[in-house]
């Protein structure tokens, strides 16, 4: 059985200069050759006439790359087609491709089919459907990250030493009355606590990886009329909230997604904190304190003419970026709770700048790109978690061959990201290193 | 028209033979064993030990379905020792070296008093096949054809055997037997894929001319652990090995004779086993060890033959005997047999059923060293299994006498060679369980007697012992679980314990560390009344349950995964979304559940999912 051909469009939507239409399957020669008249040489951008295969009606001038596999991203036959951009033109070059034989592909489909392939493992399939996806330059750039292998370079190494690890247990198990160093067990021992303090190490980024992914949470909190609706819009660039004098206004949650330097971040405005006039309102302040208690960051607006409030205040800690509004109407105190304020003003622009910087340094230290590989997948985390779960009870198994279990579920959890280890590369590694037989 | 006509015929006087005719015989089956020779029957043809850690698991496994390998080593044995004691019951592999003479007479013995087994010595030169494919007897070398419900061919290294000491190559079996050379061109015309493997043997040596005061003598234990479970107690008088070790002179005269070796000058293409490397592997792969440890086993009572274990060589004749006179102790020591390598055809065992039944001929099975493995053990567990199977299948039933990979290294074993094949001669080691903790040599009576009792294998006197067993066990592991106490009542009595308030039954007690058998002893008094076992398998269970209870999640995992059959007619080709590559490995392997197609070397998650995915799909077009 032959896989079917199916293409896509791999660039964007919509208007644009070119447009790139990928193929992949076992027919693609064909399609290929049906549409542009013959298959240009393998692996050279050659310039050809597009022609509807029904009709011979031309369809566009395009730049036509041929992959033959398993040498392509999907590692069966493959082909690009650079097409002008335009609705227009790429229903038409789709109708013909279909006509040629070929199927519009499912969504991931093409990644689906490099992965069954072998031409790239679990990690990196996972990095290529974040990539489609990523909405920021930054998640891009890690998503790109991981597609290229930093984290299966990195959990390949580590399975790499649990195995070593297991093996020399096994060694130490299995052939008791044969010449084997002495310390083996101490050695498991050592690399077993090594390799658990790293892995605790790279758990510790405090969730970097996956905040990048998911995206940063910063609650906006203050008294009424503080003008935390204003700051959400002067931020946003644009009405996302409704903005009146009137105190209490902003009575549920209102969100916005925002781009700070490349961290995809969720800002949330909230009711004021007040005792509340009505029950909407009162409701709308439990969910403003609910919120700020998920957020990563918490903004606490004072305004600089008004002594701040309690309820705001009870919100000032370090971790908290505390500001002054209302520049205009009175200097920014010197401290807030203990926190020297940011002075802004909203209504002239003063210090929105310098609030921007502040913002993207705090969603950065929380999220910014690392400069090793980050965990980006709470499969991952947890996965590790075990693994180093198991570790830990190595320290404390009493027995080899408890010793063993641990090395084997450790191996198993972190296996469940990068593909299973069998035993037979355990004992590869055992008859590597020992020479072992009688 | 058939000369005679047996229900099972077996071919093959090894260990898998004997094991595959006995268990046949038991199971009420009248069988035919042929051999060669019948006064080797139950020769152990390299070295002279039986059991150890995983092949001692397998011997009691073998065992508990009352099976000879355990009762006939302990009747040969002269040597006892279990190994790994300092470490936890599941790894202690009990082992025992036996005098050869012995052991033979020990197994002819228990052959000639099984009911309904006879004996020939003649060989099997081809099948006859009857109509659609099915093996329905042989044709023997006197010419005789003889008519079989079943077949099992136990052949070792006998197909295409061929012997290599130095240059001289001898076509053989084993030294002074033929080789089977009809079966093996019968075995392929049916189409079964051959492949070729190697092993290699050490040098006899006159144990009249070996320096033992020079050297560490090596005592086995006292007293000694019984290989059988229905063993009392072992009679012969128990001889000391000793040990010695290659020196750095050794090691130059093998690497000046290298090129002379079989292996190294090119003249043998089988793979070899790892765990077992000829002494000049030993030399070329680690060539910065001073020195390769060698025991001397001496091969009986009454014979001077002594093995030593630790150099097996292909070497010629006169480079063996510099080499033997280069090692400590053995400078006068005369060799009365030299070493040598053998390569042999073995089967592709892929192309077998989880019942070891040739997939491709109905009514034949395989077992033992034609299937890819070495060691007594490893061929005496496929032998039984496969003469249960030969059993239902010469009964007309479905062939399914299969223990699973949780209850069994037998399972483990066989499931391993029919599911991955084989890349070198396949050995058992417990490494290879992924339910090491639940799989002890010292519960396979509670782990499969039972099993083997309802397919009709244990005999009588077995099945009552084990019962007895059973009954004391439960009586006092229910008590053990209903007795108990506060930690304040355990620190009252001495025992050091987490003071959380936690009520603990003598069974969690059991487990502590800081618990010793005097306190246990005293806390719980009825515990020195048990017998020995009955304690042995308390603590037992205690000092792991705190894991086999967490791997019982994943157990339950891989029974749900098993119990999704693949159909015998699935065409792997046929499923969507599974690579090229993924479709040829599992159209190699065939496996049998998802759960073993899991276990097929290579095979992606993402390929599971689409057998998993395709599996679900046609089960509810047909239910």
């Amino acid at each position: 059985m032959v896989e079917a051909t199916i293409f896509a469009l791999a660039s964007g939507a919509g208007r644009a200069a070119v447009a790139l239409l990928r193929l992949s399957g076992s027919g693609t020669a064909g399609v290929v050759a049906a549409l542009a008249g013959g298959l240009p040489p393998p692996r050279r951008a050659s310039l050809r006439r597009l022609r509807d295969p029904r009709t011979a009606e031309l369809l566009d001038q395009a730049l036509v790359l041929w992959f033959p596999g398993p040498a392509s991203y999907t590692g069966e036959d493959s082909a690009e087609l650079h097409l002008h951009g335009g609705p227009a033109v790429i229903a038409g070059v789709a109708e013909a491709l279909v006509s040629a034989g070929a199927r519009p592909a499912e969504p991931g489909e093409f990644t689906r089919r490099a992965f069954l392939n072998g031409r790239m493992d679990l990690t990196a399939a996972e990095g290529i459907a974040d990539l489609v996806a990523a909405e920021t330059v930054a998640q891009r750039r890690q998503a790109l990250r991981q597609a290229e292998g930093a984290l299966a370079t990195l959990y390949g190494g580590w399975t790499a030493r649990l195995t070593a690890l297991l093996a020399r247990q096994e060694a130490f198990i299995e052939f008791e009355d044969e010449d084997l160093p002495t310390g083996l067990d101490d050695a498991v021992a050592l690399g077993s606590a090594a390799l658990r303090a790293e892995i605790a190490a790279h758990l510790a980024d405090a969730g970097r990886g996956e905040r990048l992914r998911e995206g940063l949470l910063v609650a906006i909190l203050g008294a009424p009329n503080a003008g935390k609706s204003s700051l959400l819009n002067a931020l946003a660039g644009r009405e996302a909230a409704i903005v009146s004098a009137r105190a209490g206004t902003t009575r549920d949650v209102v969100e916005v997604r925002l781009d700070l330097a490349g961290v995809p971040v969720t800002l949330a405005d909230t009711a004021g904190l007040r005792e509340a006039a009505d029950e909407i309102e009162a409701e709308g302040v439990r969910r403003a304190c609910r919120r700020a208690e998920e957020a990563d960051l918490v903004i606490a607006v004072f305004a600089a003419d008004q002594a701040p409030d309690g309820a705001t205040l009870a919100w000032v800690t370090h971790a908290a970026l505390v500001l002054a509004n209302k520049l205009d109407l009175a200097p920014a105190p010197t401290a807030i709770g203990g926190v020297v304020p940011l002075g802004i003003s909203v209504r002239t622009g003063a210090g929105l700048d310098a609030l921007r910087i502040r913002l993207a340094e705090e969603a950065g230290a929380r999220a910014g790109l690392a400069a090793e590989a980050t965990l980006t997948r709470p499969r991952h985390r947890a996965a590790l978690t075990e693994a180093a779960g198991w570790l830990a009870e190595l320290d404390t198994a009493s027995l080899p061959e408890l010793r063993a279990e641990a090395l084997r579920a450790a191996l198993r959890a972190i296996g469940r990201i990068t593909g299973r280890v069998g035993v037979e590369a355990v004992l590869d590694a055992v008859f590597g290193e020992f020479c072992i037989g009688k | 028209m058939f000369d005679a006509i047996f229900d099972v015929v077996v071919v093959g006087g090894g260990h898998a033979g004997c094991e595959a005719a006995a268990a046949a015989a038991r199971c009420g089956a009248c069988t035919l064993l042929l051999t060669h020779r019948l006064d080797t029957l139950g020769e152990m043809s390299c070295n002279p030990a039986i059991g150890g850690v995983g092949k001692g698991h397998l011997v009691r496994e073998v065992d508990a379905l009352d099976g000879l390998m355990g009762r006939a080593a302990d009747a040969a044995g002269i040597h006892f020792k279990l190994l790994n004691r300092s470490k936890g019951p599941a790894v202690r592999g009990p082992r025992a070296q036996a005098d050869r003479k012995l052991y033979r007479q020990a197994v002819q013995a228990l052959l000639r008093a099984t009911e309904g087994l006879s004996l020939e010595a003649d060989a099997a030169e081809d099948l006859v096949l009857g109509d659609n494919g099915r093996v329905a007897g042989v044709v023997t070398a006197s010419g005789r054809r003889i008519g079989a419900g079943a077949v099992v061919i136990t052949t070792g290294t006998f197909l295409r055997g061929m012997i290599h000491i130095g240059e001289t190559r001898i076509p053989a079996g084993r030294v002074g037997e033929a080789p089977s050379v009809g079966l093996a061109d019968t075995l392929r015309r049916l189409g079964l894929p051959l492949a070729r493997l190697k092993t290699g043997t050490p040098p006899r040596l006159d144990g009249r001319t070996i320096d033992w005061a020079a050297l560490e003598a090596q005592p086995g234990d006292d007293p000694p652990e019984p290989l059988s479970w229905m063993t009392e107690r072992i009679t012969n008088r128990q001889v000391a090995c000793a040990l010695t070790a290659t020196t750095p002179a050794t090691h130059d005269l093998i690497r000046a004779n290298l090129h002379l070796t079989a292996v190294y000058s090119g003249r043998i293409e089988g793979v070899g086993p790892r765990y077992c490397p000829s002494i000049e592997d030993k030399v070329v792969r680690f060539a910065d060890r001073q020195r390769h440890q060698i025991f001397l086993e001496p091969e009986g009572l009454d014979d001077d033959t002594v093995y030593p274990n630790g150099i097996s060589t292909s070497l010629p004749e006169a480079a063996q005997a510099a080499l033997i006179a280069s090692i400590p102790g053995l400078g006068r020591a005369r060799i009365v047999r030299p070493g040598y390598a053998i390569e042999y055809d073995h089967v592709d065992p892929r192309a077998l059923t989880p019942t070891l039944e040739v997939r491709a001929a109905p009514g034949l099975f395989l077992a033992g060293q034609i299937n890819g493995t070495t060691g007594y053990e490893e061929a005496a567990a496929q032998g039984l299994m496969a003469g249960l199977n030969a059993v239902c299948c010469a009964e007309g039933a479905v062939p399914d006498r299969v223990l699973t990979r949780s209850e069994a290294y037998a399972g483990v074993l066989v499931d391993d060679l029919v599911l991955q094949g084989v890349t070198e001669p396949y050995r058992m080691l417990t490494a290879r369980s992924e339910f090491r903790l639940a799989l002890r040599a010292d519960n396979a009576g509670l782990r499969l007697t039972e099993k083997g009792v309802a397919w009709g294998v244990v005999g009588a006197e077995r099945a009552r012992a084990h019962r007895t067993y059973a009954a004391t066990l439960a009586d006092a592991l229910a008590r053990a679980r209903a007795e108990g106490g506060s930690p304040v009542w355990y620190l009252g009595a001495g025992v050091p314990i987490n003071q959380d308030g936690r009520w603990r039954s003598a069974l969690d007690a059991l487990a502590l560390p800081a618990l010793t058998a005097d306190t246990a002893d005293r806390l719980f008094p009825w515990l020195r009344d048990l017998p020995a076992r009955v304690r042995a398998e308390l603590e037992a269970q205690a000092l792991y349950a705190p894991y086999l209870e967490r791997q019982a999640a994943e157990l339950c995992v891989l029974e749900r995964e098993e119990r999704l059959a693949i159909p015998a007619a699935t065409d792997f080709t046929a499923i969507p979304g599974l690579s090229t590559e993924m479709r040829h490995r599992l159209t190699k392997a065939s496996p049998t559940t998802l759960g073993s197609a899991g276990r097929v070397p290579g095979v992606t998650p993402a390929a599971l999912v689409a057998l998993a995915v395709h599996l679900r799909r046609t089960e509810a077009r047909f239910t």
